[in-house]
Order: C-alpha cells, then structure tokens, then sequence
C-alpha cells in the first residue's frame, strides 16, 4: 500500500525517506514540489497528486509534509489516517512533531515508522504498544543506558499487540488512582446581523485522563443522554451496551484519550453564548473607513465568558488603524492586514467596545471583500448542550479512584454572517431587481477556537 | 566515541552533515568539531571501525549513525560487510538496526546478504515471538530472488505458528514474495486459503490484503469465511477493517442480488405485464429467498453502521463503511451514513478534501441523502482553496426549487470573496443553478448582469462568459441584456469576457440591429491592440454582420479582414482567408458562398453546464481512482449485482457436513455444498441469467418475427442480458415485442455483432446435423467465447419460430425458480465408478449407490411406478435419482490417430460431482501401443469459456491396460461439443466431447398433476410435438420407457392412464424443465403423439427428433 514516505520541511527540504518497499529515488517529490510552487500556500497543496508512476499523497501538518508515495490503488483516506497517525505517534513520544524534534531524535522516529508498517500496512499503529517496543526517549533512560548498556527497544512482544484490548497494556500501576473527564463543546454557529442564529450545532468531545492500576471496568452515565445525536467512540466502549442502556462501559486505556466525540444537532436549541453588533464602512471618496464592534452577552447560563478574543482580517487596502478599546487592546499588523482585539473577560454590566478609524490606501478602489472576523472564547464550567455526567463506577479493581469531570465551552466554527441589506447581486435572491449599491462589507466572524490550555482543572466530586 | 560525538551526531551536527553532503567538496569550514562529517569517505571509514570493534556500546553507536545516513537518503552501501557481520549480535536494538540496515541495501549486494540467511533461520525457530516475526519480517523484506524457496518455506510454517502476531507477519510475507516472484501464486493461494480460515482478528486484516494483493479474482476462498470475517470484522484493528470492507463490498456486488431492483422496478410507470404478474405470481417461497438474501446484506450493513458510528477516530472506516452503504445498501438505508460523512468535515484538511470529493460524486446522484445538510456545506472563510470549490460543486448539486433562494444567498458572499479564483467558480456555480432550475434562470441573469458593474474584472469576465452560456439557452426576450452587454464593452478589458460579448453580438446581431454594427466600428478601431481570442471574434462579427447588414457594415468588414490578413498570428490570418472566402462571393468560392449564412448563423445548440462530478460514479467511492478521477495502477472494477443470487449455501460452514449425505433423499432439506460447488457458481447465475430474463424477454421480443429473424432475436436476447438487471429494461422490450425486433435492427451496435451472429448461427445448424452422427470432430467454428449469449441465441433462435405467451414463460421461470429452492441440485455423494452400469438393464430409476440408506429402495420405487400408481403417492415421494438406460460409448480418440492411446467416452448419466451444471462423463483410456504412456492429461481446451473439471493426470498406463477417469463438463444446455486436448508426456490429440441432446438432461421427479400443471405452463412455442408412426400394440410400457430414457435422461412419471407415458427432466446446466410426453393413444397400434414442453424449444426439437428416431427404429 504505501510503499515510501517522505518528510518535507517547509522550504522544500527532503530530512527522512523510509522506504517499506524497493527504494523509490527521492526525485519523485519533484512532482510534488512543482504542485507545492504553483498551489502558493502550503495548505493549498492538493493533498493527492499523480505522476507517471506514482501516486503522492501527503500532509501538511506542524509545517511539515508528509509525503506518502503510493503505486496501486488504495484508499486514500486509508493514507491520509495513516499520516495523521504517524504524526500523532510522533507527537506523544517527542511531545512535539517539528523538524527539530525528529531530527534529534532520527533514530528513534526511524525505528517507530519501522514498527508502524511492514510491507507498506500497518502493523503496530497503538501507541501503547508502539511505547513498550520502542520506548520514549527521557533523561533518565538515556542516563541509565549509558550506564548499564541497556537499550530502548523491547525484546518481548508487547501484551496489548495479542489482547482484545490493544489499547490498554498490561501491569499498569499507580499510586494516585484517579480519572478525570473533560467534557468540552463546540459551537458551530452562523448568526445573520440581526443576532438570530442561521444554523447552530455542537460538536462535544470528552477528553479523559484515566490514571488506574490494574484492569479497572468503568462505566460512564449521563444525566441526559438524549440529547446527543451522533455519537462516535473509543474503540474500547462497548457498543452494545450503549445501545441499549445509554451508558459508557469500557476498559479504559492508559493515559489521555478521547472517550467519545458527540454531535448535538441543530434541531435541538442550540445557545449562542454572545452576541456581536458591528459596523465596518468605507467612504466611497476618500481614504478613510469606520468600524464599531460591540460584543454583548447573550445565553451564558450565568457563567462569564472569558478568553474573548476579535480577529479581523481586513481587506489589502486598509493601511492603519486608528481605534480605541473600551477594554482590552488591539494590534493591527501591516504585513498580514489582521486586526486582533484581546478583549478577555466579558463584563455584562460594561459592553466591551472598539470603536475608530481605519485608512485605508489612497487612490485604490474601495475595497469591497468581506473582511473576516475570528472570535475566540470559552466559557468554564458549562457544557452550553446541558449535558451532564452523572456518575461513574468502578468495577474490577478493589480501590476506590479518585474521580472528576470538568465542563467547557469554546466557539468552534462560529460565524457572523451579515447579509447586506442591499444585495450585491441584488435580484439574485428573489426578491425585487435592486441596482448595486457599492454594498457594505459583509463581516464573517470567524470564531475560531484556538487550543485550549488548562491552567487548572475545576473538579467536581462525584460518587 | 564519546556520547558528546553522539549528542552532536543527533543534535546539530546533524544539519551540518547535510549541509556538506550537499556540497560534496569537503570544507574546512565545517569544523574540526564535526571532523568526522566532513567528507563521506573518511566518515565511513570511520564507521567501519567502529563497527569492526569488540564494543558493543561502539557499534550501536555506529549503527545508529549509520541507520541516520539512510534514513537522510545518503548513500550507505560500502559499509555492508561490516554491517552484516553484526546481524548475530545479541543487543536486541543493535540487531534490529542492522535489519534495517538489510532491508535496505540487500537487493544492491545480494551475495553479501546471504550471509545473514543463516541467521535468521535460527531465528524464525526462536522461543520468542517477536524475534520469529521480525526474523521473517527481514527475510521477507530483503528482495534477494535466490531465497524464494527458503522464503516459501518460511512463510508457510509461520502461517501454522501458535503466535497470531507471526501468523499475522506471515500474511504480510505471503504479499512481499508475490512481488518478488509472482510464479509463486498457487503456492501462496494455498496459504491465504490457510490463513483465511484464522479465527485471529489480528490476522483476519492482513491476510485480506494479502488475498486482495494475491489473487482478488478467487472469490471463492472467501465463501467459507464470508460469516466469520462479518463477525470479526468489529474486533479488526481500523486498517484491517477498511480492506475488509472493501472486500466484502466486492464480494457482496457479485454474490449478492440487487436490493435495488424492486425498487427501480416500481419506479418505471411502463411496466406492465411483469409487475403486476410478479406481484400477483410470486409465490412464497420466491418471497422468501428475497427476503433472506436482502436480510443477509441488511445484517452486513447493520453491522457496518454500528461499527462506522462506533469508530471513534479513524476517518477511513466510516468513509470504508460510506462507499459500502454506497454500493451495497437498498437505496432508503444509504442515508444513514449521511450524518457520519457530514462528521468527517471536522476533521483534517485532508480528510475533508477526500470525504468531500466523494459526497460531491454522491450528491449528483442522490440530492436528498444530504439536503438536510445543507448548511454544513457553506464556505467558511478559512477552507483552503480547493475545499472551497468542493462545497460550492456540492451546494451548487443540492440547489432545488426549494432551497435555491438560500444558496443563491450564500452564493452572494462568494462572490465578494478574497479569493479570486473562489469567486469566479461562483459565478459558473450560480450559471449551473441558473440552467437546472428554470424559476430562477432570469432572477440569476439579472444578478449576472449586474454583477457586471462589478469592479474586480476577473468576476465581470466570468459573469460575461456565464452569461453567454445563459443567452444560449434561451436566447429570445434578452435583447436588453445584450445591449446592457454592449455598453459594457468599453470597460471590459479582460480578453475572455471582450470575446464573449463580441460572439454574443453576432450572435443575436438581427435582435441588436442598431447596436451591433455600433461595436463592431469600436472593434474596427482597436483591432490592432486586441489579444487574439478578441482578434478572431472581431472577425466573425464582422462576417455575421456582412451577412445580415452588408449595407452599413460592408466597409467595417473589408477593414477587418483587411487587417487580419496582415495579423502577426497565423490563426487570425487564416480565419481571416477563410471567411473573406467564404463570405465575399467571387467565381471561384460560388458554392460555397450560397451557404455562407447557414455555416455561420447556423442555431447553436445551447451549453450544458454539468457538474465536474458527474462521471465520478464510474469509481468505487472512496477509491484512489476516484479522487484522482482516472483510472489508477491495480484498480479494480466493481462488478453489477448479478441477477440471480448465486447459491448462498457456499457460505454455508461444515457443520452441516453430516446433513449432506441424507439431504438429496429428503429432498426438500437443502443440501449442504460441497467446495466444488463453486466452479460452478458463477455461470450458473449466468444461466439463471440467460433463462430468467432473457428467454422469455428475448424470445417475446420477436415474437411477432420469422424465423429468418433469429439473428436479430440472439440480439435482443444478448442485449437484453447485458442489461439484465434493469429489469424494466428488459421489460420494456418484451411489451413492445414486434418493435424491439425492429428497434434491434437498427441500433448500430447490435447491427456490428449481426454478422458475426450469421455465421455463429450457421456454424450453430451444422452442429446440429453433426450432432446425430456423434461425430467426434473439433473443427465446427467455437469462437464463441460468450457461451451465455450462446445459450440465449438458442433461445432466440428457437422462440422466433412459434409465437409466445408471455405469461406462461414467466410463471415457467417463476416455477423454476421455486424448484431451484427445493431439492436444489442433488449432491449425490460420489457413486463409485465401479457401478456397473451396464449390468443394470432396468432402465427404471435406480439408487446409484447402495450403500446409502434410502428410505425407499428405488426397486421398490420402479415396481411402483410399474404398476402405475396413483399420483398421491407419487407426490410423496419426489425423488430423483438418476435413470439408467442403456449406456452407448462414443469414440474419442481412435487408437490410429492416438498413436496407441485409445478413448472413449460415455455419459454415466450420474449427477456430476464436480459441478450442479456439469454433465458427468466417463471416459476410458486404453494404452494400445508396446509402450507404457506417461502422464496422461488434459491440456488446453476451447472455447475459451467452456468449464471441464478435468480427471487427475494419469501418471502411467501400461500397454494393454485400460483406466475410466470421470470428468464433468459444463455444457451449457448446448450441444457444441466440448474441445479438448488429451495430452500424453510427448504427444498431444485434440478431442471432443459431443453430447446428444438428451444427455443434458437429468431426471427430475413430479407428480401427474404437478407434471400436467407444468405443461400447461408450457404451451405455445415451447411446445414441440409430432406424430409418430411405430407399432404400439404389444409392446409393454417398460419397453417404451427403456427407449425413450436410452435416447434421454429423463424420469417416468408416474400415470393413471396406460396409454400415456409422461417423463420429466431438467437441463443440467440451467435447470429448465423438459417435459415429454408420449401419447400412444391411437388403440389400432400404428403411431401416437410425442410431445416435448421446454423453454429451450432448441432441446426440445432436438430432443424430439431424437425420440422420434429411436421410437420408430424399434
């Protein structure tokens, strides 16, 4: 299936080939370096490519390709997964997945993408499994070695490879037994100008962290499992179980993972956390526009909504901006044209304003692209669906856990749509044949959520 | 080496050592630090040392370094004596460096690499399990030609190891040797077949690969295993999975029925007579098979779907399970994958490019499935370029009358895009929208041409050319647009969009009367400065104008081509030659000149803007082939449902073994197959094919037709089989019966084949002259390489001379069918040769082998059936066993021309074991000649298609001795002789096997009233009779049996009535039911009546003919 990978920095530098079957000269990437010339962005790079003889399909991920080469037909997602795979394996043994790191550490990475495919299929993909048979570089290993000549890669084949549960290797032990759950939400929205939703849904992830010695069986319950809609899982749940009693019953493997990823659709009520009033214009004569955003609370369940953050992309034209902030500060910076407003925590008492002027670039046309808007936000301690973990139990393992679960909110893909009151295409919606009115720029916030930190985690108790 | 060289070997030292292996002259610069690095030659000298040393710290250190050069792509090769010497060592990370050190560089020196063989060897017997697997990984791995043996050897005793995980490293060796040496194929089929039958999730994905990589084409390995990999399948690590799945996406398209058929079949309002009779006709038992064949897929896609929901992570199962809900699902449950796919638009970039690609391929086909979705399509301002087009292609699929006012105001946004080229894809999108649906084509024109005021120029270009499309289509009441148009031309300076408007202008130059020659003066003045594309439209508005309003555009036109005709480009200066010709008369273009105003005003068929997707369906979804939107490397086609179900008992496990020999006495009990069965699987469902549809389609379809139309009815017989599934298809062509005929005729394609057909036909009557002489003769034309349409033209071929009623061949089919279900095929467990069967001169039925334990003895059966019983009992007893008449050997090779080797053959008329549909035959072999004859076999045969299940080699005859091997031949319900080579070790004698008509036959047991029931079914055309003229008095019923059976092999059926003799058989090959009937009902004892009933009306004359000989000869 894949018979060659190639990891490409971004300028273009072949740094690792592994080849899984006859050597494919490197000279194949050519192919791809002429679609990554002409595609200007990395990311605009298709991510399948054919040549004579060979298919490519690669990654961008950390701002490195991932360059698979292919010779038969095989499913290209089935590669695309496998990219992602190494690049995530790669991530949790260096604790980052940069040119950097597996440069330093050439060997190893060499080793583990030896484990993760014969023949070009994947053998041994577990991260679990691939940890006890080629183990994670750390300090004090390294010292030890050194010393006693021991070495990093097992002699025995790893129990999880042979079990039912792969994912979970045997002999765990802890002396804090503990199990926390993340239960965060995204909110994907579109909102028009007047504020009312266009379409709204969430997307729910639990992210668990399960620390416990031995074999242990948990089951997870909820306190209204109805409202999620499409559901996905670990591996390790037991399906049938969730099927007819709406429980999560599993053997958790070791460590972080996600349990399960949710959906709640639009047709339940979705609550849109904040609302945005804001006015972007542009003089037709003149050098010269306006902008006024105002961000107001909307449905936060009594919980404050923190981490607020406004980028704008603006159009080329608009050179300065001249604006001030109720609260918080902004930066424009040149060379990208990105506005950013750090507002943090929303006040409800004192609406959070950025008002001013922008100039814009005398002698160019008024620019008429919809400057886009990327809001990032969270909201602690609230699932915004109301989706609530009941209890979880133990069984298998004598010892009583320690147990908890926090709530997150974050935006995910959460847009303001401004229609323009005067359509640009006018009669294209039906409606009336209107003339072009140089129309208001359209605002699209983009509230996109960045990576959430967790400065510390909130617990609940739970029985 | 101290572990400061190390760190700088590992840290940054590593950039250095690419930057001097880049340029190749060693510096100075590079440091005495990095000494080591600064030219390859010394490094590696270095490193041979390193490894050549007792410490096993240096040589990890060194191999480390090494196993860095290749993974940089640096050239290592030198160092591969020293490093193989280390293969042996005991560190564990050492050894395994040095593996893929091997695997590297084995195939560049491959001497050397024999030196590890050894090694591993001892290894692949180690205790450990990880070292037996990746001492096998290794030697599987190094592409060394010489070891393939060993390799063989190693693979096959891995595939038996206690260790899954080496069971499953053997299935990925099984894959690596066949690219090495494909010669081993049959060795290594027998090992997938091995590991195919692994009850290890872990090996159940990787020994897929191997099959799908090795022999994808043998379906019939999966059979046995079809149940258990459906259970497994849940348990199977993802990758596994995905192979899996497609597998059985596979394997479901050709062993399964469509479960869209009745589907497609309601939705056709034309159907007439087969509907409503399949609703009405279809008996329960027919219901039932359906129903559990489309239980069995809805148990797959159950399955699949709790699994695609429950897969948490890895995108390609649920795009795995997606294409196969896609390609398997009745068409009401493919929605069900719509909400994962939608979920995957979460997920990478990546994945999202390919999962949207594949819902744009769907969306074409069906809107609905992601209509509800809509929303989750919309373009978010950080996609990626080609992201964004997918969903406009995808937006622009699920526009209806309903939501297109949405779209379009989504589409609004787009247009205002950044992204110049998102934009322009926009407007085509919004052009798309436009023609598709009618209501809003004049909303969206007046949007365009307002967006042609728009500043950016690129977005007025494609809304220029847009809007010609639009024009197009429906080009009168928008004579404003154009003038709108023409204002614009002065603005417009994008060439494309100048060209369009100036084609648009001549266009509709007599709806613009005024204007046109107005732009047209505009033209004249820039013409020099014009790109080309402008260039050549100037000059064809100026011919059009010539032509339309020569008084005021005379002048302007001369200047035109004035100017073009001294154009820098070669292209405008002809165009420019060529119109002047063409449009200015003078003597010598006066033909042409006439229709100078037809060549170019001629009405121009409007544009269709299609979706880029549309013939995406053409790939399996979710397939390389499909992204890429061309065929790639090792692509494999996905099949049609067939259109019988092939027999699902193959799926069957063993354990129903014991059942098998009882089953064909009960014969209700459906007999466990054994592995044979499958030679026979798939030409059965060929002919179930052939006879289901096409016979009584086919034959209707020229009823109205003489019989000199019988090539034309092997047509639509053929075609209507092509399209077999359809079957309304096919139905539409038997209600228009005389005009299909007709319609055949002309079509071009059939008309092709017609010819070829002719001479089939021809070839096809002069075997069946032959036919009675039992001429063993190979040279009768057997190109046919499609038998199926071979046994259709017969069927044509014969329904042509009478008249049908379509009614009854249907129910005939739908009767059948219902017999397919009961005592399907008979198994008889293998009869040994030894029956003689000469010595059975009670040509009544007779058990075939007497150590089975029927519950009634056949001899009590035929005193029964002597005495005439009443058909209550006869109906208890449904037996069928094989009649024995007097068995006639035919020659197959004459001694003379065998060189000694003499053959014969004759039909032992058992139940073939080798297949339902073959005809067993017995041929013996006799060494005449002083010498003993090596290896006798069966070589090549023809035609191509034809099925023989050959004896095992003989592997020595000695003189004067004789052997009776038993073969099985598969017919096909035709009498074309069977054309083989029977091969000694030197020589080679081409034979043929030439069937009379009534040993394609077996018995098959009814009652009187089931028999009459039958018949009556079976009137019209598929009824042959004749008079004959024998001497009836005084003959015994026995004695008319003994000759009917010694020319056919058919079962008595029991009657009430002395005078009539009824006997039933069914065709081997296609299990169509052949009725005779003999009437000796004339008492003055000079002749009676024969009657043959069959849907093959070719057999039965043949057959009737045949009776009719040996009645009267006695």
């Amino acid at each position: 299936m894949i018979h060659s990978l190639f990891l490409i920095n971004y300028t273009g530098d072949i740094f690792l080939e592994k080849h899984w079957k006859s050597v494919i000269n490197r000279s194949v990437c050519d192919y791809f370096f002429e679609a990554k010339e002409k595609a200007l962005e990395p990311e605009n790079v298709p991510p399948i490519l054919q040549t004579p003889h060979h298919y490519l399909i690669n990654i961008y991920r950390g701002k490195l390709f991932f360059l698979a080469v292919i010779q038969t037909e095989v499913p290209p997602l089935f590669v695309i997964e496998f990219l992602h795979k190494v690049a995530d394996t790669l991530q949790d043994y260096f604790g980052d997945c940069s040119e950097g790191v597996i440069k330093d550490n050439l060997v190893t990475v060499y080793e583990i993408l030896e484990e993760m495919l014969d023949n070009g299929f994947p053998l041994a993909t577990e991260s679990n499994v691939l940890q006890e048979m080629i183990r994670p570089p750390t300090i004090l290993r390294s010292v030890v070695n050194t010393l006693t000549g021991g070495s990093n890669v097992g002699d025995t084949l790893p129990t999880g490879q042979l079990s039912n549960i792969p994912w979970r290797r045997a002999g765990v032990k802890y002396t804090n037994n503990e199990a926390y759950f993340d239960v965060i939400e995204e909110i994907d929205a579109i909102l028009d100008k007047s504020g009312s939703t266009v379409f709204a849904e969430i997307q729910g992830v639990i992210e668990a962290c399960v620390r416990l010695t031995g074999m242990p069986d948990l089951t997870l319950s909820f306190m209204n499992p109805r409202l999620l809609d499409d559901v996905s899982f670990h591996p390790c749940v037991r399906f049938k179980r969730w099927e007819s009693e709406r429980v999560l019953s599993f053997i958790p493997p070791d460590g972080n993972f996600t349990l399960m990823t949710y959906h709640v659709s639009s047709q339940n009520l979705v609550a849109i956390p904040v609302y945005v009033k804001q006015n972007i214009s542009f003089m037709e004569t003149g050098s010269c526009g306006r902008l006024d955003i105002t961000i107001g609370p909307k449905q936060t369940m009594g919980k404050t909504v923190e981490g607020l953050l406004v980028t704008i992309h603006m159009p080329k034209a608009v050179l300065s901006a001249n604006l001030t902030a109720t609260q918080g500060n902004y930066t424009y910076d040149l060379a990208t044209k990105v506005l950013v407003w750090d507002v943090g925590k929303l006040n409800p008492q004192k609406l959070p304003n950025l008002r001013g002027s922008l100039s814009v670039q005398s002698g160019a046309p008024k620019p008429e692209e919809n400057p886009s808007l990327n809001i990032d936000m969270k909201i602690q301690q609230l699932a915004i669906s109301g989706l609530k973990v009941n209890r979880l139990d133990m069984y298998g393992e004598k010892y009583k856990p320690f147990k908890g679960v926090k709530y997150l909110t974050r935006a995910g893909k959460f847009q303001c749509v401004l229609m323009f009151t005067k359509s640009v295409l006018g009669s294209l919606v039906p409606g009336g044949l209107t003339h072009p009115t140089e129309g208001e720029p359209c605002i699209r916030a983009d509230l996109d959520g960045g990576r959430l930190s967790f400065p510390h985690r909130l617990l609940h108790g739970l029985h | 080496m101290s572990t400061t060289a190390l760190y700088n070997d590992q840290g940054g030292g590593a950039e250095t050592a690419v930057e001097a292996g880049q340029e190749s002259t060693a510096t100075a610069g590079a440091g005495a630090a990095f000494g080591l690095f600064s030219a390859d030659f010394k490094k590696n000298e270095d490193l041979k040392e390193m490894l050549e040393s007792n410490k096993e710290s240096l040589k990890l250190e060194a191999m480390k370094r090494v196993v860095g050069l290749i993974a940089k792509g640096k050239n290592a090769s030198e160092l591969f004596p020293a490093v193989v010497k280390n293969v042996a060592s005991k560190n564990i990370e050492l050894k395994k460096l040095v593996y893929v050190y091997l695997v590297r560089y084995a195939e560049e020196q491959q001497d050397l690499a024999l030196l590890s063989i050894s090694t591993f060897q001892r290894a692949l017997k180690d205790p450990n399990q990880l070292i037996r697997a990746s001492a096998l990984r290794v030697l599987s791995s190094i592409r060394v030609p010489i070891i393939v043996p060993i390799m063989m050897l190693a693979i096959k005793e891995a595939a038996a190891d206690l260790s899954p995980y080496v069971r499953k490293t053997s299935a990925h060796a099984i894959q690596k040797l066949y690219s090495l040496d494909p010669e081993q194929k049959e060795h290594l089929i027998e090992v997938i077949e091995k590991l195919l039958k692994d009850k290890s999730t872990l090996v159940a994905g990787s020994v897929v690969m191997a099959f799908e990589e090795v022999c994808p084409d043998r379906i019939d390995l999966i059979h046995k295993n079809y149940r258990k990999l459906c259970n497994l399948l849940v348990d199977v690590e993802e990758w596994g999975q995905v192979v899996i799945i497609s597998m059985l996406t596979r394997y479901a398209r050709t062993q399964f029925i469509s479960p869209w058929k009745e589907v497609t079949g309601l939705e056709n309002d034309d159907k007439t007579f087969y509907d409503s009779d399949s609703e009405e006709k279809k008996d329960p038992a027919e219901e039932k098979f359906c129903l559990k064949r489309n239980n069995k897929q809805k148990n797959i896609a159950v399955k699949m779907r709790a699994h695609g929901t429950k897969c948490l992570l890895c995108f390609e199962v649920v795009m795995a399970v997606a294409q196969l809900y896609w390609h398997l699902a009745p068409k009401q449950e493919v929605n069900m994958v719509t909400k994962s796919l939608v979920r995957l638009l979460r997920s990478h970039r990546e994945v999202q490019y390919v999962v949207l690609q594949n819902i744009a391929t769907m969306s074409i086909q069906r809107k609905g499935m992601f209509e509800p979705f809509m929303k989750s399509f919309y373009v978010r301002s950080t996609d990626t370029t080609h992201i964004k087009t997918l969903k406009l292609e995808i937006l622009t699929n699920l526009a209806n009358e309903a939501n297109i006012s949405t779209i379009l105001r989504e589409f609004q946004t787009y247009v205002k895009s950044q992204d110049k080229a998102f934009a322009a894809a926009t407007i085509q999108a919004i052009g798309r929208c436009a023609t598709n649906i009618a209501e809003v084509t004049d909303t969206c024109l007046n949007g365009l041409v307002l967006l042609l005021s728009n500043r950016d120029e690129g977005v007025v270009a494609e809304s220029v050319v847009v809007i010609r499309k639009l024009l197009l289509t429906q080009p009168t009441q928008h004579s404003e647009i154009i003038k709108h148009m023409a204002k614009l031309f002065d603005k417009i300076t994008v060439p494309m969009a100048r060209a369009s408007i100036l084609w648009l202008m001549g266009e509709y130059c007599e709806r613009v009367p005024k204007i046109a020659p107005d732009v047209l003066r505009k033209i004249a003045k820039t013409f020099t400065t014009e790109e080309d594309i402008v260039k050549l439209q100037a000059v064809n508005l100026a011919a059009k104008l010539y032509l339309t309003n020569s008084k005021q555009t005379k002048l302007l036109t001369q200047y035109i081509l004035n100017l073009g005709k001294y154009d820098q480009n070669y292209d405008i200066r002809d165009r420019t030659r060529f119109i002047r010709q063409l449009i200015v008369p003078s003597c010598k273009s006066g033909a042409l000149n006439k229709y100078a105003r037809r060549i170019l005003l001629a009405p121009k068929p409007a544009p269709m803007l299609q979706s880029a997707f549309k013939d995406r369906d053409r790939f399996q979804l979710g397939t390389l082939s499909h992204s890429l939107n061309s065929k790639a490397t090792g692509y494999q086609e996905l099949s049609d449902w067939p259109a019988v179900a092939p027999d699902q008992s193959v799926r069957n496990v063993e354990v129903i073994e014991p059942v098998k020999e009882w089953a064909p006495l009960v014969g209700k009990t459906k007999p466990a197959q054994s592995d044979d069965k499958f030679y026979s699987d798939e030409d059965e469902d060929k002919k179930d094919d052939a006879s289901d549809s096409s016979s009584d389609d086919g034959s209707s379809s020229n009823s109205g037709s003489s019989s000199s139309s019988s090539s034309e009815a092997s047509e639509s017989g053929s075609s209507s089989d092509e399209e077999a599934e359809s079957s309304d298809e096919s139905d539409k062509s038997s209600t228009g019966s005389e005009k299909s005929s007709g319609e055949s005729e002309k079509s071009p394609h059939e008309s092709e084949q017609k010819k070829k057909k002719m001479t089939k036909k021809k070839t096809k009557k002069a075997q069946a002259e032959k036919r009675q002489q039992n001429t063993s003769d190979s040279d009768s034309d057997k190109d046919s390489d499609e038998p199926m349409q071979e046994s259709s033209s017969s069927s044509g071929e014969s329904s042509s001379s009478e008249s049908v009623s379509d009614l009854d061949s249907v129910s005939a089919a739908k009767q059948q069918r219902k017999n397919n279900l009961q005592p399907k095929a008979k198994v008889e467990s293998t009869p040994e040769k030894e029956v003689s069967l000469l010595d059975l001169d009670d040509f009544l039925p007779a058990p075939t082998n007497t150590t089975k334990s029927s519950v009634l003895s056949s001899s009590l059966l035929s005193d029964l059936e002597g005495l005439s019983l009443s058909a209550v009992s006869a109906t208890t007893t449904p037996v069928t066993s094989p009649s024995f008449g007097p068995v006639k050997s035919y020659e197959l090779l004459h001694h003379m021309t065998g060189k000694g080797l003499s053959a014969k053959y004759h039909f032992p008329r058992q139940t073939c074991l080798y297949g339902r549909c073959m005809v067993a035959v017995q041929v013996t072999l006799t060494n005449g000649c002083e010498r003993p004859l090596e290896e006798i076999h069966v070589g090549e045969r023809s035609p191509v298609g034809l099925k023989i299940h050959c004896f095992n080699t003989i592997e020595r005859l000695d003189p004067e001795a004789s052997v009776t091997v038993s073969m099985g031949v598969d017919f096909k319900d035709s009498t074309q002789a069977a054309n083989f080579q029977l091969c000694t070790k030197e020589e080679h004698f081409s034979v043929s096997i030439q069937p009379a008509v009534g040993e394609l036959l077996t018995p098959y047991s009814l009652s009187e009233t089931d028999f009459c029931k039958e018949q009556s079914k079976l009137r019209g055309m598929n009824e042959t009779s004749a008079t004959i003229a024998m001497a009836t008095t005084g003959i015994s019923n026995q004695a008319v049996a003994k000759r009917v059976l010694s020319v056919a092999n058919v079962g008595m059926v029991a009657t009430s009535e002395s005078h009539i003799h009824r006997f039933a058989g069914r065709t081997v090959s296609s299990e169509v039911l052949v009725l005779v009937v003999l009437d000796l009902k004339d008492e003055a004892g000079d002749g009676g009546k024969l009657t043959v009933n069959s849907e093959k009306s070719v057999m039965a004359s043949m057959l009737l003919r045949d009776l009719k000989q040996a009645l009267t000869q006695a």
